[in-house]
């Protein structure tokens, strides 16, 4: 059995809610990558609160989400977070978010390693048919980022957001287990 | 088979212990994010945990055993230097019906291929039997765990179920194996 | 789309608390019933810790993983027996429990009208890929009948269940999707 959690450039951690959420309250300060990452409006936190409500997340996450930490193979360095919530078991479909909170590590294919890594563990460990991720238009590397890992183009929510004066479309994009299993056979 | 004087708990390298809350967290946080491994030894997806996170299992498995009475959990811990190489479990006991499932696993590759994990089935065999009364062992086992099937068929378990099809792992589908040994099976074996 | 909870016989409900516990205690005091639907030594409960265990069932809300479903005849809407799927999200497996409190309605087709409804259920709302169950060895009117429904014996744990003195085989069975749509096509198994 292969150890699913290990790409080429990352491997997929547990949280640590000491570590994790020091790590977060440091990202949450970069306003940019907050608006690139969340449509909620972009604020900062404490620590110790950030903390209680990572803690309090973990505890629910149970049977429909997993959620892991990015940690680079190199130096085992916590770069960012990315999960899965499983909205429909008869339709295995699952919403994929992911986050590189460090800023060197963007547009290096950390993100992309770690994309293909949780397309993996969905279809072959969670035994999931379809994946679907949301993107904000004004996020091309990412958007590029996730075409690279097999996500197709599936619509647009139009004027889903209003940030510095004008609205924004959010992007889906959805890959099916039949796509994946094609380009990526059993390895 | 009334022998008092051979340990329940020692085998030739290896002893089983209780949790150590302190220092087993960290040492099994690195076996959970080995999948490899974890999709061996268990069934549900490889999730990752934290040392944290393994502290509140410790404890909730603690509760469950103290609340449910149902499951006898131990550690496998080299005799040498009493580090901990991996765990032994007797699970889902039916007192009544005097039934168990045995479940074990060697959580780093360097201490595999030892001959650790057949002293460890021995020992957990002969709990079972001997000091748990129990009337029958089972074990339940994927398919794809050929060094399993073939340690448990060496003990004398016999083939009794083929779930087929009943897991989905790896984009393929796979049988769930459920492997039998009876009390006197296992004491015709020690007799021989 | 048909409507999965009538069958021909039956229809699939769910009952309030206090209606569903009564019941329950009713069918407790039939130990030839418990002891062919379940392993565990048989026991009685009250009315109101059984009463407290569906409310807290329904407190917890609906879980994914589990669909528990009364019984009544469509006759006279008679509350008869339940069933239960308790699914493996993962592996996308379905594990049934069933039973007939009311000895009635055994032998007279109930049984196999519930698997029925049960198995349509698990495949074409829950979409599982396969549906297992246990049954004692000495239940041999419950094999026939999940014969007829489909399954496939798949093995015999040895002893597994102490009974009357004695230690009892539990047979295991399964059916896989493929079948049970081979056998909707009413082609030959």
């Amino acid at each position: 059995m292969n150890d699913i959690l290990k790409g080429a450039l990352v491997q997929l951690g547990a949280v640590d809610p000491d570590e994790y959420s020091k790590a977060f309250a440091h990202w949450r300060r970069d306003s940019e990558l907050m608006r690139l990452m969340d449509a909620s409006t972009t604020r900062l936190d404490s620590q110790k609160n950030t903390q209680k409500t990572i803690e309090k997340e973990l505890e629910d996450q149970k049977v429909n989400q997993y959620f892991f930490t990015i940690r680079t193979l190199a130096e085992d360095k916590l770069i960012g977070d990315i999960g899965l919530n499983i909205v429909n078991w008869a339709g295995r479909d699952a919403f994929v978010g992911l986050g590189i909170g460090e800023r060197d590590f963007w547009g290096r294919g950390y993100g992309t390693d770690a994309m293909k890594a949780i397309l993996r563990y969905a279809f072959m460990e969670v035994n999931l048919r379809r994946v679907t991720l949301t993107v904000f238009e004004y996020n091309p590397r990412a958007i590029r980022s996730y075409e690279k890992a097999g996500f197709r183009h599936e619509g647009r929510m139009r004027g889903f957001l209003n940030r510095e004066g004008k609205r924004w479309d959010e992007l889906f994009m959805g890959i099916l287990r039949e796509e994946w299993m094609e380009n990526n056979g059993n390895k | 088979m009334f022998d008092i004087t051979t340990q329940l708990f020692e085998g030739k390298d290896i002893r089983f212990g209780p949790m150590d809350h302190e220092k087993d967290p960290e040492i099994e946080s690195k076996w959970t994010h080995d999948a490899g491994f974890m999709r061996m030894y268990e069934i549900e997806p490889a999730r990752p945990m934290s040392a944290a996170m393994l502290k509140k299992q410790y404890e909730k498995l603690e509760k469950q055993i103290e609340e449910e009475k149902d499951l006898y959990y131990f550690t496998i811990r080299a005799k040498a230097d009493d580090r901990l190489i991996g765990k032994a479990l007797i699970r889902w006991i039916e007192w009544t019906n005097g039934n168990c499932y045995i479940h074990l696993g060697i959580g780093s590759a360097d201490d595999r291929r030892k001959g650790f994990g057949a002293q460890a089935l021995g020992m957990l065999i002969r709990f079972a039997f001997a000091e748990l009364n129990l009337f029958r062992v089972s074990a339940r086992i994927p398919e794809y765990n050929e060094a399993a099937i073939a340690l448990f068929k060496k003990f004398g378990f016999v083939e009794e179920v083929r779930r087929r099809q009943a897991l989905d792992r790896d984009g393929r589908r796979w049988d769930l194996v459920v492997f039998g040994l009876l009390k006197d099976e296992w004491v015709n074996q020690a007799q021989v | 789309m048909k409507d999965l909870f009538r069958g021909e016989l039956v229809r699939l409900t769910a009952e309030e608390p206090d209606v569903r516990a009564k019941v329950e205690v009713h069918w407790q005091r039939d130990t030839e019933f418990h002891r062919l639907a379940d392993s565990n030594p048989a026991g009685m409960e009250s009315e109101k810790k059984l009463k407290a265990w569906f409310e807290k069932r329904n407190e917890d809300g609906f879980k994914p993983e589990r669909y528990p479903f009364s019984v009544r005849t469509l006759d006279e809407d008679k509350l008869i027996g339940f069933f239960g799927l308790w699914l493996d999200l993962i592996y996308n497996e379905a594990w049934v429990g069933i039973g007939i409190g009311e000895r009635e309605f055994w032998g007279k087709g109930y049984g196999t009208d519930m698997m029925k409804l049960c198995l349509q259920y698990a495949f074409t709302e829950l979409n599982v890929h396969r549906v297992s169950l246990g049954l004692h060895a000495y239940n041999p009117r419950a094999l026939r009948s999940y014969e007829k429904a489909g399954f496939r014996l798949e093995g015999r744990t040895r002893g597994d269940v102490a009974r009357g003195g004695e230690h009892h085989d539990s047979l295991w069975m399964g059916i896989l999707r493929e079948e049970w749509i081979l056998m909707q096509n009413g082609e030959p198994q």
